[in-house]
This record gives C-alpha cells, sequence and structure tokens, in this order.
C-alpha cells in the first residue's frame, strides 16, 4: 500500500492553495494511493543495473546562443490575464510567502 | 512590533559560538534570459526603463507549448564562477523544479537545480580588515532563473502586511542567477559580523573581475541571505539557524549578523529556544524581523525538469575556461597595491571600503591612483555614508574619472567637483552635463578675474601695500572677496597669481 494519507493530501493541498473537503480529501487519498502503487510497480522491474534516468532521449548539450529575439507587448502579455493593472498582472495579497 | 531583546555582543561571544552560513544570489549579465530569447534586464544601466512586462516571451509567461532551452552563455559564466571560487566542475549537471504557488513565477515552479549542481567543493579566501586572511569553504554554486517583481498595493508601508493586492512584473522572470551556498562557517567567533562582510566582498570582487555580473548590490544584481546560529562554546552539535533575506549592502551584512547573534543570544540566555525561520532585514531600523517558517526542502517536491536535457561540460570547455579566468583578488590586490604605489594604510583603506574594483576601474579610465583613491574614500565615501550606503556602484569610475581630468585641466575647481559629484549621484547626468545645466565651469577668463580683482582692490586698498612688504598672506583676504564674488567657480591659485603680479606692476 502506498504511504497516501488524508493527512498528506490536506499539506499537499495546503501548497497548491487549493480548498478542498473532507469528501474531496478522501477520494484523493485512494486516487493518489493508487497512481503512486501503480508508478510503484517500476519499481519492481528495475534491477541494479538499470540505472536512474531523468531522460529518454541520449542526448545532452543543447543550447541556445545567447541573442536577443522578439519579446511580447505587455497588452499581448496581459490578454490572458484574468485582472490587470499599470501593465502589470493583478493577484490577490498572499500573505507570508515570499520566496 | 515589539522590539527584540539583545545581548551585549560580547557576552553573547563569551558564551556561544556563532556559525554562519551564507546564500550569495548572482545575476549574470548575459544578453539574454537563462531559458528564452528575451533581453536580460539585469545586464542594461538600468532595469526599469523599458516599462513592466516588456522583456517577456512565452517562456517566461509558461504558456502553454513553449519550451525553455539553455543559454549557452549562462553555463561559461557559472561554469566560469565556479572555478574562480576554487569549484570542482560536474561532469553532468541537470536542472530540477522546485515547486512552490507564489506568483513571483508564472510556472508554479521554478527551474534550478537540486542533486546535480553545476558546481561544488569550493573554498573562497577572504582578508579581513587587519590582513587576516579566512577560507571560506563552499558547499555549490547552482544554475537557476530569477523570479518576477510583485509590488504590494493598499498596505501601509508597501510590505506585503496589509496589502489589499499585488501588481507582478516579469521581466525578472528568466534571469540568469547563479546561488553560491557555503558549507557551515566555524570558528570566527567576535569577528563573525566582520567576515560575513568580506566574504560577501569577496564574492562581489570574483564576480565583477570575471565580467559575468554587474554586481551592484543596491540594485539586485547581488543578493546575500544569511543564515546564524549559536551554540554554547565547546558543543557539538549545531543550534537551530535563522536566514535573515534582504541583506542587501555589504554594511547591512555585517549589522544582520551582529543583530542575529544578540538577539539568539537573548533568547537562548533566557532558556528559550530559536525558531527555524526567515527573517527580514530592516536597513531603517538596523534590526530583523520574522518571516514565514523555513518550508522543508521536502515542500518544494524538487525533481528533475523533463524540458531541458542535462548539461555535461567537456574537459575542453571547462579547462579553456579555466585559462581564462582572471587573477585570483588576492594575487590582485598585491599586484594592484604595487602597481599604484599606495602605503599599506592608503591600500587597506582602498581595500576595507570594499572599493578596489572602483579604484581600479577609475585609474582604468585614466585617472591617476591618487586621484582615484582620493574620491572615492573621500567625498563619495562621505556622501555614502551620509545616506547608510554603499560607495560603490553610487558613481560610475568612468563618471569619476571625467571629473579628475576636469580638475586637472582646470575646467573645475575642487570644491565645483564635488558639486559635480553629488549632481551625478543624484541622477542629473554625465559630469558634463552637470558642468553645463549647472554653469559650473571655472572662471579662467583672466579678464573677469582681474576686474572682480580690481573690484575688491578698490574695497581693501591697504592690501597691494602690505605684499610690497613681503606680508604675501594678505592676498588671502582679496583671494576670499573674488571667489565669493565668482560663487566659487574661480582657480583660487590662478587669483593668487593675478593678484602677485599686479603687487609687482
Amino acid at each position: 500500500m502506498s504511504e497516501i494519507t488524508p493527512d498528506l493530501v490536506r499539506h499537499l493541498a495546503g501548497l497548491a492553495r487549493i480548498a478542498l473537503s473532507d469528501a474531496e480529501i478522501q477520494r484523493l487519498t485512494g486516487e493518489l494511493g493508487q497512481i503512486v502503487d501503480s508508478v510503484a510497480k517500476v519499481s519492481e522491474v528495475a534491477t541494479a543495473d538499470v540505472p536512474a534516468t531523468s531522460h529518454p532521449i541520449p542526448l545532452t548539450n543543447v543550447f541556445r546562443d545567447d541573442v536577443p529575439g522578439p519579446t511580447l507587448s505587455p497588452a499581448a502579455a496581459l490578454a490572458g490575464a484574468p485582472e490587470a493593472e499599470s501593465d502589470r498582472f493583478k493577484v490577490s495579497a498572499i500573505l507570508g510567502e515570499e520566496q | 512590533m515589539p522590539r527584540d531583546a539583545l545581548m551585549d555582543f560580547d557576552a553573547a561571544l563569551e558564551k556561544y559560538e556563532p556559525v554562519l552560513g551564507f546564500e550569495v544570489h548572482v545575476e549574470l549579465s548575459t544578453a539574454t534570459k537563462m531559458f528564452s530569447d528575451a533581453p536580460n534586464p539585469a545586464t542594461g544601466d538600468d532595469a526599469e526603463a523599458a516599462g513592466p512586462n516588456t522583456a517577456i516571451t512565452p517562456v517566461d509567461l509558461g504558456l502553454p507549448g513553449s519550451l525553455p532551452v539553455v543559454n549557452e552563455t549562462a553555463v561559461r559564466y557559472s561554469i566560469s564562477l565556479g572555478l574562480a571560487l576554487g569549484c570542482r566542475i560536474a561532469e553532468s549537471s541537470r536542472f530540477a523544479r522546485k515547486n512552490y504557488f507564489y506568483p513571483d513565477l508564472a510556472k508554479n515552479y521554478q527551474i534550478s537545480q537540486y542533486d546535480e549542481p553545476i558546481a561544488f567543493e569550493g573554498e573562497v579566501e577572504v582578508e579581513l580588515e587587519d590582513g587576516t586572511v579566512v577560507r571560506v569553504p563552499i558547499e555549490r554554486a547552482h544554475m537557476e532563473e530569477d523570479a518576477g517583481k510583485l509590488t504590494h498595493v493598499g498596505g501601509a508601508t508597501g510590505r506585503i502586511h496589509g496589502a489589499e493586492y499585488s501588481l507582478v512584473d516579469y521581466n525578472r522572470a528568466g534571469v540568469p542567477l547563479v546561488e553560491i551556498v557555503t558549507k557551515p562557517i566555524y570558528g570566527t567567533a567576535e569577528r563573525a559580523p566582520e567576515v560575513g562582510r568580506a566574504y560577501v566582498g569577496a564574492i562581489r570582487e570574483i564576480v565583477r573581475g570575471l565580467g559575468i555580473s554587474q554586481a551592484r548590490m543596491e540594485r539586485g544584481n547581488l543578493r546575500c541571505d544569511a543564515n546564524v546560529s549559536l551554540r554554547p562554546r565547546g558543543a557539538e552539535k549545531l543550534g537551530t539557524r535563522t536566514e535573515t533575506k534582504n541583506v542587501n549592502s555589504l554594511r547591512s551584512v555585517e549589522r544582520a549578523v551582529r543583530y542575529e547573534i544578540r538577539r539568539q543570544a537573548a533568547i537562548l540566555d533566557g532558556g528559550g529556544t530559536i525558531t527555524q525561520e526567515t527573517r527580514h532585514w530592516h536597513e531603517d531600523r538596523g534590526e530583523t524581523s520574522a518571516g514565514r517558517p523555513k518550508s522543508d526542502a521536502d515542500d518544494y517536491r524538487y525533481f528533475p525538469e523533463p524540458d531541458l536535457l542535462p548539461v555535461e561540460p567537456s574537459a575542453e570547455l571547462i579547462e579553456e575556461l579555466r585559462a581564462a579566468l582572471p587573477e585570483a583578488p588576492a594575487v590582485r590586490r598585491r599586484r594592484l597595491k604595487a602597481d599604484w604605489g599606495f602605503t599599506d594604510e592608503e591600500f587597506r583603506d582602498v581595500a576595507n571600503s570594499g572599493l578596489l574594483v572602483e579604484v581600479a576601474e577609475t585609474v582604468a579610465a585614466g585617472a591617476a591612483p591618487a586621484q582615484a583613491r582620493k574620491w572615492w574614500t573621500g567625498e563619495i565615501a562621505r556622501i555614502a555614508n551620509a545616506r547608510t550606503t554603499d560607495p560603490a556602484g553610487l558613481i560610475s569610475p568612468v563618471h569619476v574619472s571625467e571629473i579628475v581630468a576636469m580638475v586637472e585641466n582646470g575646467e573645475l575647481t575642487d570644491r565645483l567637483a564635488r558639486q559635480v559629484v553629488e549632481a551625478v549621484i543624484d541622477g542629473e547626468g554625465s559630469p558634463a552635463e552637470v558642468v553645463t545645466t549647472r554653469g559650473l565651469q571655472v572662471v579662467s577668463d583672466d579678464s573677469a578675474l582681474t576686474a572682480a580683482i580690481d573690484a575688491a582692490l578698490a574695497e581693501q586698498p591697504d592690501v597691494l601695500a602690505k605684499i610690497r612688504d613681503g606680508k604675501v598672506q594678505a592676498a588671502g583676504a582679496i583671494i576670499g572677496a573674488v571667489m565669493k564674488q565668482m560663487r566659487g567657480q574661480a582657480d583660487a591659485a590662478r587669483v593668487r597669481e593675478l593678484i602677485l603680479e599686479r603687487a609687482q606692476s
């Protein structure tokens, strides 16, 4: 069984800033648990001689030249924003989370 | 807000040993951003000039379908910096997503590096004011992207507390950063604040020497988070640390470390415990205040960035960059001291004010070393002190060299030049522009000076007789009167010459 508990789901929801009801937390605990268990099956077939990999394509060092290209206009950048003010994106004040 | 209880600094050091750690973020001055071809605002002279949300592409906004691609120059700069920090360069290095939900990045994650940084295990030699050398061990230096800027609206102080909403400008989002993380620094004792200042100063010197960042702390090109913990003297176990953010001048690094030592000592001495948290440094009040509780690394749910491929620098590239490294700062200091012909005291005066780079660049721009030193450690340092900021970055070395040249050509007197320095610092333009707009040229027209001398002599007719009697100092009264009439814009030496000529005629 996976280690997904209702408390962990509640904690993750807090980090993701999603409000979940108790019923949703119960349902997601089961669903996330199943996903984790399914993915964990991979570990059963991965033996010690299979190195961990984050990229399936055997490519490295794909770079870009340091040359400026076109940019979005502020209007285009803000076109998808729910709210904007003074050419800036307007968002709710979020307390205590300055990174 | 209640003031923190503070223990006397010396008393705190008698009981506790401070352990330091620093995270320094350096904005690289590449032409474009880390993962997009938007222009990099940290490279220009004025990051604000273009207006908000003008230096962005779909990649910087994390729009669907956009993909990041690594800037090769940023990788080269990062490797050079790693080498200059004495680090090993990773044979294989990869990016990771650091997940957090805060609107300073539009993607809900920052592309950073986690388990495979580009550079690791280095050491930086740091020289203190009295010449003592401290070796600061470097844990790692990794590549990442900067975040956007939030303006909090509606709060009384412009800070987030009490704000009604925030406005986001993503121009800075995606600017290439290198984060340099030290290992714990032990054994600094009462010199801990000084070591902090000297370390950040050394990093600034290194990145400026490499020419990979503008490194202006007041503009956020170089930012420092200071970690401080205390443990009873002789104890093995590390105490709980705090991480003080927003420490954005060399002077603040020193003050913030000292403050945290005194604050934590008072808590521990009263039987309390230190809360592991981030704290904010307030330059104006000279104190720190509690920020958020520090998240566990687990909460960032780091995982390898699937959109980017590993970076595997070849041995040839690393050796090419190693060969191109400038002199190490310690070597450079010895050479500059000899080149400039300064005494120990004069050189230390410059170095301890964090002005080596400024003086070197002023000399490179054509000023005599003694003049460069005089202006930076004199008038410019005085203005910086009055404004409680660092002199470096207040004015460009090229402008200082122009002002020195104007004094030497006789276009400006020392007194006028001081006005020009202050006006340039206040953003009134280049020295030449300030001289023109303020009409500060020295009056070098002898006929104008002669007229003023005649007028002064008419008021004090006995002066010429005194001079002829050998009392040359009597000329001072006339020089003073002429300077007053010319509003200081006359060359006093020339006025004196003209008076003496008159006395002999």
